[in-house]
C-alpha cells in the first residue's frame, strides 16, 4: 500500500451520514482546530521525550531548561520568531483590517466583467 | 489533595506504553503513541470536566425552556435529547466527542494501514494451514453491519483491503484504548476477565468443555474465558474475516491455544449441531444487532446449549424507568451520533421477555453485574471510578439463563 493510499484510507469517511451539532462552518473549523491541538500535544510530548533523554545521558542537567536565559542575540531571534509566527497565523485578521481602509476595493470577479467587456 | 504532588493526585488513563503487545500488534512510533495518549485524555476530559456542564445546562436551561414552551415536563429520552440538541453545552460536547472518535479512527487506521502488508504477512505466518481459522468468503454481511460503520470505524469489522488483510483487526485492537481510557486493561480484555471471575464465583461447580462467543471479533473478551478454563475449547464466531485472522494470530502469539476462530453469522450457526456448547457468551455485542437478528441469535443460543449449560450476555445497563431521562438521553448519544443505530432500541427492550420467547424458562434466567478486571498497578479500576461516560464505562449488566 502506498503512503498516499494509507493517508487517504486513514482519513476515510465511515459509512453513515455525519451529524453536525454546530453551524457547519464552525464545526469544520473546530474539527481542524482539535486536530491541530492533538498535533501540538504530540510535538510537546516529543520535546519532553528529547529533554528526558538528554537528561539521562547527562547532556542536560535538571532544571537547566527552566533556568535557561538566552543571551541578547538569541533573545532577539526568539522574539522575532514569535512575531513572525503570530503574523503568519493571524494573516486573515491583518487583511480584514486592511480592507476597512480600502472602501473602494473591488472584487476580481467584477473586474473580470469590466476588463472582459467589448468596449 | 496531597501537598501539590501531581503524581499522587493523578486521575486518568495510563500512558499507552503500558499496553500489552503481541506478534500481530502494530508497531507504534513515538508520535503515534502520543496521538493515542492525547485522545484518551480528551475522552477523559470530556467525561470528567465537560459532561457536568452539560448536565447543569440540562437542569438549568433545557428543562425550564421545554416546560415553559410545552407546559409539561419532558416525557421521554427522545424529547430530552431533541431538547438538548438546541443547547450550546450539549452541542459543543457532542461536536468534540464526535471529533475525538473521528481522530481516533484516523490515528489508528494510519498506524495499521501504513504497515498493513507486514501485518498480513505475520498473520499468514501465524495462521496458514491452521484449521483453527475457518473463513467463509461467501458470507453475506447483514444490513445491521453494512448500513453504517459501527462507532465510525471505516470498513467496520469485515472489510478487507487485499487478500489476507488484517488492517481492521489491527486498528480495532491497538487503538480501542482511546475510547475506554485504559479501563479495559493491558490486552483490552478486562471485560472477559470480569466474566470469567463472575462465572467462577457464581457457578463454582461449572466445568464447561465447549465455550462459544458470538461476535467475539479479535478475541478480547474470549481469550480470558479460554485461559480461565484451559480444559475447554473456545470457539469465537464473527462476521469479519480481518478480525478473525488477526484474532487467531493474536491468541497464538499470547500462548492461548484452546481457541478456534470461525467466520459465520450468529443468526445462522447451522454449522454447529444442536446442544454443542456448555457456555455461550456475548460481550458488548447485542447493541450492534437489529431486533430481528437479536431474536434469531437468542434462538440459536437456545438450540446450541447443552443441558445444564449457560448463556450470558454482557451489556451496558437497560433503560429502566428509574434511570433519569438525562442519563438515558446521554446514553442514546452513541445510537444517533456514533453509528450505533440499534443501541437505543436494544436498551429499551425487555430482554427477559426476549430470552423467554427464545425458549428459556423465566425461573432459569440469570441477572448480575460486572466491572472490568484489570492490572490495578497500571490501569484505573472501573469499580473505583465515579465518573459516568454514558455507555462507555467498563461496568456492565449480565443477563443470561441456564437450561
Amino acid at each position: 500500500m502506498s503512503i498516499a493510499d494509507a493517508l487517504r484510507g486513514a482519513g476515510a469517511k465511515p459509512a453513515g451520514k455525519r451529524p453536525y451539532f454546530l453551524d457547519a462552518e464552525v464545526e469544520r473549523v473546530l474539527a481542524i482546530t482539535m486536530s491541530i491541538a492533538q498535533e501540538l500535544a504530540v510535538s510537546r510530548q516529543r520535546t519532553d521525550t528529547l529533554e528526558r533523554l538528554l537528561l539521562e545521558k547527562g547532556v542536560l542537567s535538571q532544571g537547566e531548561i527552566d533556568a535557561f536565559v538566552p543571551d541578547r542575540a538569541a533573545a532577539t531571534e526568539r522574539a522575532l520568531w514569535n512575531q513572525e509566527y503570530i503574523a503568519r497565523i493571524l494573516r486573515i485578521v491583518q487583511q480584514e483590517n486592511e480592507a476597512v481602509g480600502r472602501p473602494d476595493d473591488i472584487a476580481s470577479e467584477d473586474v473580470a466583467v469590466e476588463v472582459g467587456a467589448e468596449s | 489533595m496531597s501537598r501539590n504532588d501531581p503524581a499522587a493526585d493523578y486521575d486518568g488513563p495510563p500512558d499507552y506504553r503500558v499496553i500489552g503487545r503481541h506478534a500481530l500488534f502494530p508497531q507504534t512510533s513515538h508520535d503515534e503513541i502520543e496521538r493515542i495518549n492525547f485522545l484518551a485524555q480528551m475522552n477523559r476530559h470530556l467525561a470528567a470536566n465537560v459532561v457536568p456542564g452539560v448536565k447543569q445546562a440540562y437542569e438549568k436551561r433545557v428543562v425550564p425552556a421545554f416546560e415553559a414552551a410545552e407546559g409539561r415536563p419532558i416525557a421521554n429520552r427522545h424529547e430530552a435529547r431533541e431538547a438538548l440538541l438546541a443547547d450550546p453545552a450539549f452541542q459543543t460536547w457532542s461536536a468534540m466527542r464526535r471529533m475525538t472518535m473521528e481522530q481516533r479512527q484516523q490515528a489508528g487506521r494510519w498506524t495499521a494501514l501504513r504497515q498493513s502488508e507486514q501485518l498480513a504477512e505475520k498473520a499468514r505466518e501465524l495462521t496458514e494451514g491452521d484449521d483453527r481459522l475457518k473463513l467463509d468468503p461467501a458470507l453475506q454481511q447483514p444490513r445491521y453491519v453494512s448500513a453504517v460503520d459501527h462507532h465510525c470505524m471505516p470498513g467496520s469489522y469485515h472489510t478487507e483491503y487485499f487478500p489476507g488483510d488484517v488492517t481492521n483487526g489491527a486498528n480495532y485492537d491497538h487503538a480501542g484504548f482511546v475510547t475506554t481510557s485504559g479501563l479495559l486493561g493491558k490486552y483490552s480484555d478486562g471485560g472477559g476477565h470480569a466474566v470469567a471471575r463472575w462465572v467462577k464465583r457464581n457457578l463454582p461447580d461449572f466445568q464447561p468443555r465447549q465455550i462459544l462467543e458470538i461476535g467475539g471479533t479479535v478475541g478480547h473478551s474470549s481469550l480470558p474465558l479460554a485461559q480461565a478454563f484451559p480444559e475447554a475449547e473456545m470457539t469465537i464466531v464473527d462476521l469479519g474475516a480481518p478480525v478473525l485472522r488477526y484474532g487467531l494470530g493474536r491468541a497464538k502469539s499470547l500462548g492461548v491455544d484452546n481457541v478456534r476462530f470461525v467466520q459465520a453469522s450468529g443468526e445462522d450457526l447451522s454449522i454447529f449441531p444442536d446442544a454443542s456448547f456448555d457456555w455461550i457468551q456475548t460481550t458488548m455485542f447485542l447493541h450492534e444487532l437489529s431486533t430481528g437478528s437479536l431474536r434469531r441469535i437468542m434462538a440459536e443460543t437456545r438450540r446450541l446449549l447443552k443441558p445444564g449449560g449457560i448463556v450470558l450476555h454482557v451489556e451496558q445497563p437497560q433503560y429502566a424507568p428509574e434511570m433519569p431521562l438525562f442519563e438515558q438521553a446521554m446514553r442514546d448519544w452513541d445510537a444517533y451520533y456514533n453509528n450505533e443505530p440499534f443501541w437505543s432500541r436494544m436498551h429499551e427492550m425487555d430482554l427477559d421477555a426476549e430470552m423467554i420467547a427464545a425458549g428459556f424458562e423465566r425461573d432459569q434466567l440469570i441477572h448480575g453485574g460486572v466491572t472490568a478486571v484489570v492490572d490495578r498497578d497500571l490501569f484505573p479500576d472501573a469499580a473505583d471510578d465515579d465518573k459516568e461516560d454514558y455507555g462507555r464505562k467498563a461496568a456492565w449488566h449480565v443477563i443470561g439463563a441456564t437450561v
